[in-house]
C-alpha cells in the first residue's frame, strides 16, 4: 500500500556511491535527524567506507556512546565498527569553530583584540545563525582537509528548518554589509569620511542606535570591526563557497521528519526550498513509522471482537467446547506460531477450579491485546493520511521508512538497528506480510 | 494563576498545540486571553485552520461559556519600529534606518535586542489596560522558543544589560524582566514520556531555576493508555498462547492463529514502552513541579481535537 504510492529511497546504493562525499541531515526539531546522521555513519564505515560524522547536539548518552561528549571540536575515532571503513565523529562547538576562524585570519594582536571584544563575545556565542554558520564553516573545513571519503552532517535543531540555509548568508551579508561599512568608516577616519551624505546618515543614525542600544554597544561593535577588517570579504566568499558545494553533485539532502503533520508540513517546505536553491535531494527518511504484523485485521474489527469477550466474560460456559472445536482447528495453520505444540498441554492443564478465573483473564488479556491493536492501528491509518499528503505534494520525493523502535537509541547497536531498518524499510522481518 | 503564561518544550513535543489549548483553557467564563507566538513559522494560523496572522492582535477562537482567544505573531522588526515610533516619532527616519540595514541589524544580529522585543512585546500586552483600567487580557500565554533557549530567551537582561549598558533598550530590558522574574509569569515546559524530552526538561527546569526565573508545570503531551500491564504480556507469550488463540476465536476473529504472534509482539513493545515511560515519570517527579497530562488524540489535533485538550486542562484545574 505505501510501497506504491511513491518511490523507494534506497540509502546503501547511496552511501556505497564513492561519488557521494556530503549527506546533509536536515527537517524539523524532534524528529530524529541526529540519530539518523550518526546511524548512517555507522552503517556507511561497516559497508568500508571512511565517515566522519559532524553532529550539532546529540543527546548526551548518544554523544557518550561514540565518545564525541568531550567538546574539543576536531573528529575522534568511533571505537567497535565492524568491517572495513572508518568511523569519525564531532560535536560542533561554535565559539570556537569561530575563534578558529579568527584566529586562522588574524595576526596574534590582532585576534586578542577581536576575540576579547564584548560584542564579539556575544556574537559568537549567542547570535541565532552562529551555530548554522559554523556548521557551514566547519562543514566547508572538513571537506577540504580530504581526510574522510564521506562526510555527514546534522543540522542545528533551528527555529525553522530553512535558517539552515538561510542564516549563513544573513550572517555572510551583515558581516560584509553596508551597515558595517558605515560603522567602520569612523572608527577608520576618526569620524570625517570623505562623504558628506554618508555622513550626515551616518551620525543620524549612530545617534538613534547609540540612543536605543546605548553608546557603549556601539563603541564595542565599531571596535570589533574595525579588528575585523581585514576578514571582511572573507565571510561572504566563504558563505558563497559552502553554498556551492551543497549544490555540488557529491551532495545529497535527507530531509527527516516524523509521521506527523507539523513535521511533514516542514519536510514539504524544506523539499521545495532545496529544489529552488538548486541542491540535491535524495530523499525523506520518514522516521518512527508505525507497523503491524495483524495489519489485516482492523480497529473495528479487534475493537468488536474486544467488546465480545467483554461480554463473553460473563457467559462462561461455552468456552470449554469453543476451545476443544477451535484447538483442532487451529492444527492446519499453526506453523507459522512456533509455539503453538508447547501451548496446548497448557490448556489441557489447567486445574478446574481455577478454570473460571483463569478463562477470564485469559479473555480480558486477549480483550486487552485487541484494543492495544485497535489503538495501533488508528495511529497507522493517521500516519498514512499524514504520509499521504505528503506524497500527493511531492510524488516525486523517495522515501525509507524507518519502523519505530519501542526505547531510545544511545550505543551502536542501536544505531545498527536503525542503520537496517533505514535500508530495509523493516519489511525484511517475518510479519510484515 | 501567573497572567504571563510562557510554554516551552523540545521540538516535536507539541508545544505549540499545548499553547493553543491552554490559551482555550484559560479563555473560561467570559475571559479573555491573547496567544501570542514570537518565530515567526505561523503556527497557530495553521492550528487554528486560519489564513496568517498579519501582526495585529486577532481574534480566532471563542472558547467554551463565551470566553475569547485573540491571537498575535509578533515580529521583531515591526515591533522595533513601533518602538522607535512611539519614543522617538521617527517616521521616514525609520524606513531611512530600515534602508540602511540597521533595523535588520538591531532585529536580528544585535544578540539579544530581538529577544527584547518580542518578550517586550508580550509584557506590553500582560500589562496593557483598558479605560476603566481593567486589564485588557485575562492571560497571556506566550509559544516560546525551545526549551535549549528558553532560559537564554526570557533572560534578555544579562544578555543585554551587559552590552547596552544604559539607553531605552536596557530600560526596557529592565522592565521586561521585572515581569518575568515575577509570580506573575509561569514557564511550562512541554515534553513527552521519552527519554530525551524528559532529560530536556530537566536541563531546562535546572537553567530556568538558576536565572531566577518563575517555572511553572511540567506538561506531558501525547499521553498513551496503558492497556495491558506487563505481568500479563510475559504471562501470554509463555504458554497462553494457545488460550489467547481460544479467546480470539470465541471473539469471532478470523485467522486467530497466525495474528497471535504479532499481536503479543505489538503487546512486548507496548510493555517495554510502559517500562520507559514509567523511568521517565519517575525523572520527572523528581524535579517536583505541578503537572499537567494530556492524551494522545488518535485522530491527530484538529481544531476539535484543540477544544478537547482545552477541557482536559481545565479538568486539571488550568485556570482556577
Amino acid at each position: 500500500m505505501t510501497l506504491d504510492s511513491s518511490a523507494r529511497l534506497e540509502v546503501d546504493p547511496l552511501i556505497d556511491d564513492p561519488a557521494t562525499r556530503i549527506i546533509v541531515c536536515c527537517g524539523a526539531g524532534g524528529v530524529g535527524k541526529t540519530t539518523t546522521a550518526a546511524a548512517l555513519g555507522v552503517r556507511a564505515a561497516e559497508r568500508g567506507r571512511k565517515v566522519v560524522v559532524l553532529t550539532i547536539d546529540p543527546a548526551r548518552r548518544l554523544a557518550q556512546s561514540m565518545g564525541i561528549d568531550s567538546l574539543d571540536n576536531t573528529p575522534r575515532r568511533v571505537e567497535g565498527i565492524e568491517g572495513g571503513g572508518e568511523l569519525h565523529a564531532m560535536m560542533l562547538d561554535m565559539k570556537r569553530t569561530f575563534d578558529e576562524i579568527v584566529e586562522a585570519h588574524a595576526d596574534a594582536e590582532r585576534a586578542r583584540a577581536i576575540l576579547e571584544n564584548p560584542f564579539y563575545q556575544s556574537l559568537s556565542a549567542g547570535f541565532a545563525g552562529t551555530q548554522e554558520y559554523m556548521a557551514m564553516e566547519k562543514l566547508g573545513q572538513l571537506r577540504a582537509r580530504e581526510e574522510w571519503d564521506l562526510i555527514i552532517v546534522d543540522t542545528p535543531p533551528s527555529r525553522s528548518a530553512l535558517d539552515f540555509l538561510d542564516a549563513p548568508k544573513r550572517l555572510g551579508s551583515f558581516l560584509d554589509g553596508k551597515f558595517i561599512k558605515l560603522l567602520m568608516a569612523p572608527a577608520k577616519m576618526g569620524g570625517r569620511a570623505g562623504m558628506k551624505f554618508l555622513n550626515v546618515g551616518m551620525s543620524m543614525m549612530t545617534g538613534t542606535l547609540g540612543k536605543l542600544l546605548g553608546g557603549q554597544l556601539l563603541r564595542d561593535v565599531q571596535t570589533f570591526v574595525a579588528a575585523m577588517d581585514t576578514m571582511f570579504g572573507g565571510f561572504r566568499t566563504r558563505a558563497d563557497a559552502t553554498y556551492r558545494l551543497l549544490q555540488a553533485p557529491g551532495t545529497a539532502f535527507m530531509v527527516v521528519a516524523a509521521p506527523e503533520r507539523d513535521a511533514l508540513r516542514e519536510a514539504a517546505y524544506f523539499v521545495e526550498r532545496l529544489a529552488e536553491e538548486d541542491m540535491p535531494l535524495a530523499g525523506l527518511v520518514l522516521n518512527r513509522v508505525h507497523v503491524s504484523g495483524a495489519a489485516r485485521l482492523s480497529a473495528e474489527r479487534a475493537l468488536a471482537a474486544a467488546e465480545n469477550l467483554d461480554e463473553g466474560g460473563i457467559v462462561d460456559q461455552g468456552h470449554g467446547k469453543t476451545g476443544v472445536r477451535d484447538a483442532a482447528a487451529v492444527s492446519p495453520e499453526s506453523p507459522s506460531a512456533g509455539h503453538s505444540p508447547e501451548a496446548h498441554p497448557q490448556v489441557a492443564e489447567e486445574p478446574s477450579e481455577s478454570k473460571n478465573s483463569r478463562t477470564q483473564t485469559t479473555q480480558e488479556m486477549t480483550a486487552g491485546l485487541l484494543r492495544l491493536h485497535a489503538e495501533r492501528m488508528q495511529v497507522l491509518a493517521r500516519e498514512q493520511r499524514t504520509r499521504d499528503r505528503f506524497t500527493a505534494l511531492h510524488p516525486e520525493v523517495p522515501v525509507a521508512e524507518v519502523p519505530a523502535l519501542p526505547g531510545d537509541v544511545h550505543d551502536l547497536v542501536g544505531l545498527r538497528a536503525i542503520g537496517d531498518r533505514l535500508a530495509t524499510g523493516g519489511r525484511a522481518p517475518a510479519g510484515a506480510a | 494563576m501567573s497572567r504571563l503564561q510562557v510554554v516551552s518544550g523540545k521540538g516535536g513535543t507539541g508545544k505549540t498545540t499545548v499553547a493553543a489549548a491552554l490559551a482555550l483553557a484559560l479563555a473560561t467564563e467570559g475571559k479573555r486571553t491573547l496567544l501570542v507566538e514570537v518565530e515567526g513559522r505561523q503556527g497557530i494560523a495553521q492550528l487554528f485552520e486560519t489564513e496568517a496572522l498579519p501582526y495585529e492582535e486577532r481574534k480566532i477562537a471563542v472558547a467554551s461559556g463565551g470566553g475569547e482567544v485573540f491571537a498575535l505573531a509578533i515580529d521583531a522588526e515591526r515591533a522595533l519600529l513601533d518602538y522607535l515610533q512611539m519614543f522617538y516619532k521617527l517616521g521616514s527616519a525609520g524606513r531611512a534606518l530600515k534602508k540602511i540595514g540597521a533595523i535588520d541589524f538591531a532585529t536580528t544580529i544585535a544578540p539579544g535586542v530581538r529577544d527584547v522585543l518580542l518578550t517586550g512585546k508580550a509584557c506590553e500586552a500582560v500589562r496593557r489596560r483598558d479605560r476603566q483600567g481593567r486589564y485588557v487580557y485575562d492571560y497571556v500565554v506566550m509559544d516560546a522558543p525551545p526549551t535549549g533557549r528558553i532560559t537564554r530567551f526570557l533572560n534578555v537582561n544579562d544578555e543585554v544589560a551587559g552590552l547596552a549598558r544604559i539607553g531605552p533598550i536596557h530600560n526596557q530590558a529592565q522592565a521586561v524582566m521585572r515581569v518575568l522574574k515575577s509570580p506573575e509569569t509561569a514557564v511550562h515546559l512541554v515534553t513527552l514520556l521519552e527519554e530525551m524530552p524528559v532529560q530536556e526538561t530537566a536541563d531546562g527546569v535546572a537553567e530556568l531555576r538558576a536565572a531566577d526565573l518563575p517555572v511553572g508545570n511540567a506538561i506531558v503531551n501525547m499521553v498513551r493508555p496503558h492497556l495491558l500491564d506487563e505481568d500479563a504480556v510475559h504471562d501470554a507469550a509463555n504458554g497462553r498462547r494457545a488460550a489467547v488463540t481460544d479467546a480470539l476465536k470465541a471473539a469471532g476473529v478470523t485467522g486467530a492463529a497466525g495474528l497471535v504472534t504479532p499481536l503479543l509482539e505489538q503487546a512486548a513493545e507496548h510493555a517495554e514502552r510502559v517500562e520507559l515511560e514509567r523511568e521517565q515519570r519517575k525523572a520527572l517527579n523528581a524535579l517536583e513541579l505541578g503537572a499537567y497530562e494530556l492524551p494522545m488524540l488518535s485522530e491527530g489535533v484538529d481544531l476539535a481535537g484543540l477544544y478537547q485538550l482545552a477541557k482536559e486542562l481545565r479538568k486539571q484545574g488550568a485556570g482556577s
